[in-house]
């Protein structure tokens, strides 16, 4: 297993509860879990306490079978890929040189980059489809692109599991769909991914394992198909919620107008 | 592009030298200052090598490093605006300085010890207010910490020079802005022996710079130590501020002026960008002191009123130009 949380309680300085408590998961590789759950309900807190920069304060989290508080950050970041939520850039970088940042963790400090660097972001940049956009300044950019741009960088770290805040927020549906689609192809081609997303649909439709969160709990764990049960789904984001199949048999949550009917 | 680029800023640098060398009270030829370099015995060998050779090398040393402090506060704190004086460390310095002046201290050294205990003390409490706020080193606290600790320095100061007789206060404001007019060997060796390990390790971290000005979780997940990097950059700054204080009194605008120019020709990537800024600061600070005491002959206005004078109508420029 790449990635094994269990029982892990996160509490943030000056709050009584809990932002996470008693959480578990894990990812495979070849393995694609979707994180979903109301807003406040520890999907980043999860994110943040696997990368290491929230610690535990109960359970553990394992990365690649060692516990994360002992890695090195620098070689870390070589197993470990996250896309956080937001990025600001203050002083724009090309879309080449930003990818590039994704190989300083294998660079020393004063050795320029090798060809076996150059080749890795030239490869990120093919399978994020960005090549075209390599010496643009990322100030320059879509949102559709800039997310691409910030998966290559993380592609181009080489690692073994990928984590994404929210990647598809502020992005339009050809580009949601885009996004959604490369992170399956890079997770069918050996990556572990875990994803954190509002989007319940393309989660069932995409992901092979989901997790409910609510309140900082794991309320529900298991395929699309066992977690997105309209009871649940009505308790957790307190509204009525229908839930009906997609022809790939992937379940499909349809929020419901005050007095439509369920049925 | 390279190339051109390279030979431009090297002709910047040694035209500055060269220009450093010849101009002053006694203005010198070309072929005077050559000689005065080479010829312990030629007429003009006493202005070269002793008073204008360590003042060029001094103002070089701090204002490269000044622009290079510019350029690692403006990533760490993700701020183009950030410079080393906005930590709180000329009014500290600046508080240092006039309480050895006003108490008539005697020594030569008595000023510049006093100015960089001064910056020390400033950087100890900014940095100890900014983590009042929270176990880590916020940098939108250190900079308010930096502005707070700043001002109560300048109104001890303020209170000092008004309670201190007229000729103290003169030379006390004189000192405050700044020049090379005291620079011997002695003083170009002290400097150094304080700034070589500083930029040396400021350099080793260009990477990790380049990382920290994504932010902080962005930098962390591609592999850097983001606490100890800042914690460490905000040191080694603080010394080199310090330090250059002590040497030459307070030089504003040479750390904000010059990373910001040289953002807008070179890629800003620190691995490539701090050497740049180094040497183009240096030079910067080299012509400043030229036309400080060129500019009324025989007189010597303070540097850094031309580094002021100077800066700022090009910043504004470079911010016209930043936005257009």
């Amino acid at each position: 297993m790449i990635l094994e949380a269990s029982g892990v309680t996160v509490r943030y300085a000056g709050t009584a509860a809990a932002a996470l408590l008693e959480a578990s998961c894990s990812v495979d590789a070849t393995r694609l879990v979707a994180v979903v759950g109301p807003n406040g309900s520890g999907k980043t807190t999860l994110v943040r306490a696997v990368s290491g920069l929230s610690p535990v304060a109960a359970g553990e989290i394992r990365i690649d079978g060692r516990p994360v508080s002992r890695w090195p950050r620098g070689e870390l970041a070589q197993v470990l890929a996250v896309v956080s939520q937001r990025e600001e850039s203050v002083f724009p970088l090309s879309v080449e040189e930003t990818v590039m940042l994704g190989r300083y963790a294998r660079i020393g400090p004063f050795a320029a980059p090798s060809e076996r660097d150059r080749d890795a972001v030239r490869q990120a940049l093919d399978r994020c489809d960005v090549a075209d956009l390599a010496h643009r300044p990322v100030d320059a950019l879509s949102g559709g692109e800039w997310q691409r741009v910030r998966i290559a960088r993380a592609l181009a770290q080489e690692p073994r599991l990928l984590v994404l805040d929210e990647p598809t927020a502020s992005l339009d549906v050809r580009h949601e769909m885009e996004l959604f689609e490369l992170v399956r192809k890079l997770v069918d081609g050996g990556l572990a991914g875990l994803v954190i997303t509002h989007h319940l649909n393309l989660a069932a439709r995409y992901a092979d394992r989901m997790l409910l969160l609510n309140g900082g709990r794991v309320v529900a764990e298991g395929t699309p198909a066992e977690v997105l049960r309209k009871d649940v789904l009505r308790r957790v984001f307190e509204w009525p919620i229908a839930v009906t199949t997609w022809c790939d048999g992937s379940p499909q949550v349809v929020p419901l107008r005050p007095g439509e009917l369920e049925e | 592009m390279r190339a051109r680029g390279a030979a431009l800023l090297a002709a910047a640098i040694l035209g500055s030298l060269a220009l450093g060398l010849a101009a002053g009270a006694v203005p010198l030829s070309v072929a005077e200052v050559w000689q005065g370099l080479w010829h312990a015995d030629a007429p003009s060998s006493v202005i070269v090598r002793e008073l204008r050779a360590p003042r060029v090398l001094l103002a070089f040393l701090v204002g490269g490093s000044l622009a290079v402090c510019g350029a690692a506060l403006q990533a760490m704190i993700r701020n183009p605006l950030a410079e080393p004086y906005l930590l709180g460390l000329s009014g500290g310095a600046g508080l240092g300085a006039v309480t050895a002046i006003a108490s008539r201290a005697a020594s030569p050294w008595a000023v510049p010890i006093a100015a960089f205990v001064g910056a020390l003390a400033a950087v100890g409490l900014v940095y100890r207010l900014s983590l009042a706020a929270g176990r880590r080193l916020d940098p939108r606290v250190l900079l308010l910490s930096g502005v707070v600790v700043g001002s109560f320095a300048g109104a001890l100061m303020s209170a000092i020079m008004v309670l201190s007789d007229a000729a103290g206060v003169r030379n006390a404001f004189l000192w405050l802005l700044g020049g090379f007019g005291a620079a011997s060997w002695q003083s170009l060796a002290v400097f150094s022996a304080y700034a070589i390990a500083p930029l040396a390790w400021l350099g080793y971290q260009a990477r990790a710079l380049d990382l920290i000005a994504l932010g902080d979780e962005p930098a962390h997940h591609l592999g850097a130590e983001v606490e100890r990097t800042r914690r460490l950059v905000y040191l080694c700054t603080a010394l080199l501020t310090a330090a250059s204080v002590a040497a030459c009194g307070i030089i504003g605008f040479v750390g904000l002026v010059v990373p910001h120019a040289v953002r807008t020709v070179s890629r800003p990537l620190h691995r490539s960008l701090l050497p740049l800024v180094f040497l183009s600061g240096g030079a910067f600070l080299v012509l400043s002191d030229v036309v400080s005491r060129t500019v009324v002959r025989p007189l010597e206005l303070p540097v850094g009123v031309i580094t002021a004078l100077v800066g700022v109508p090009l910043f504004a420029l470079l911010l016209r130009r930043t936005l257009a």
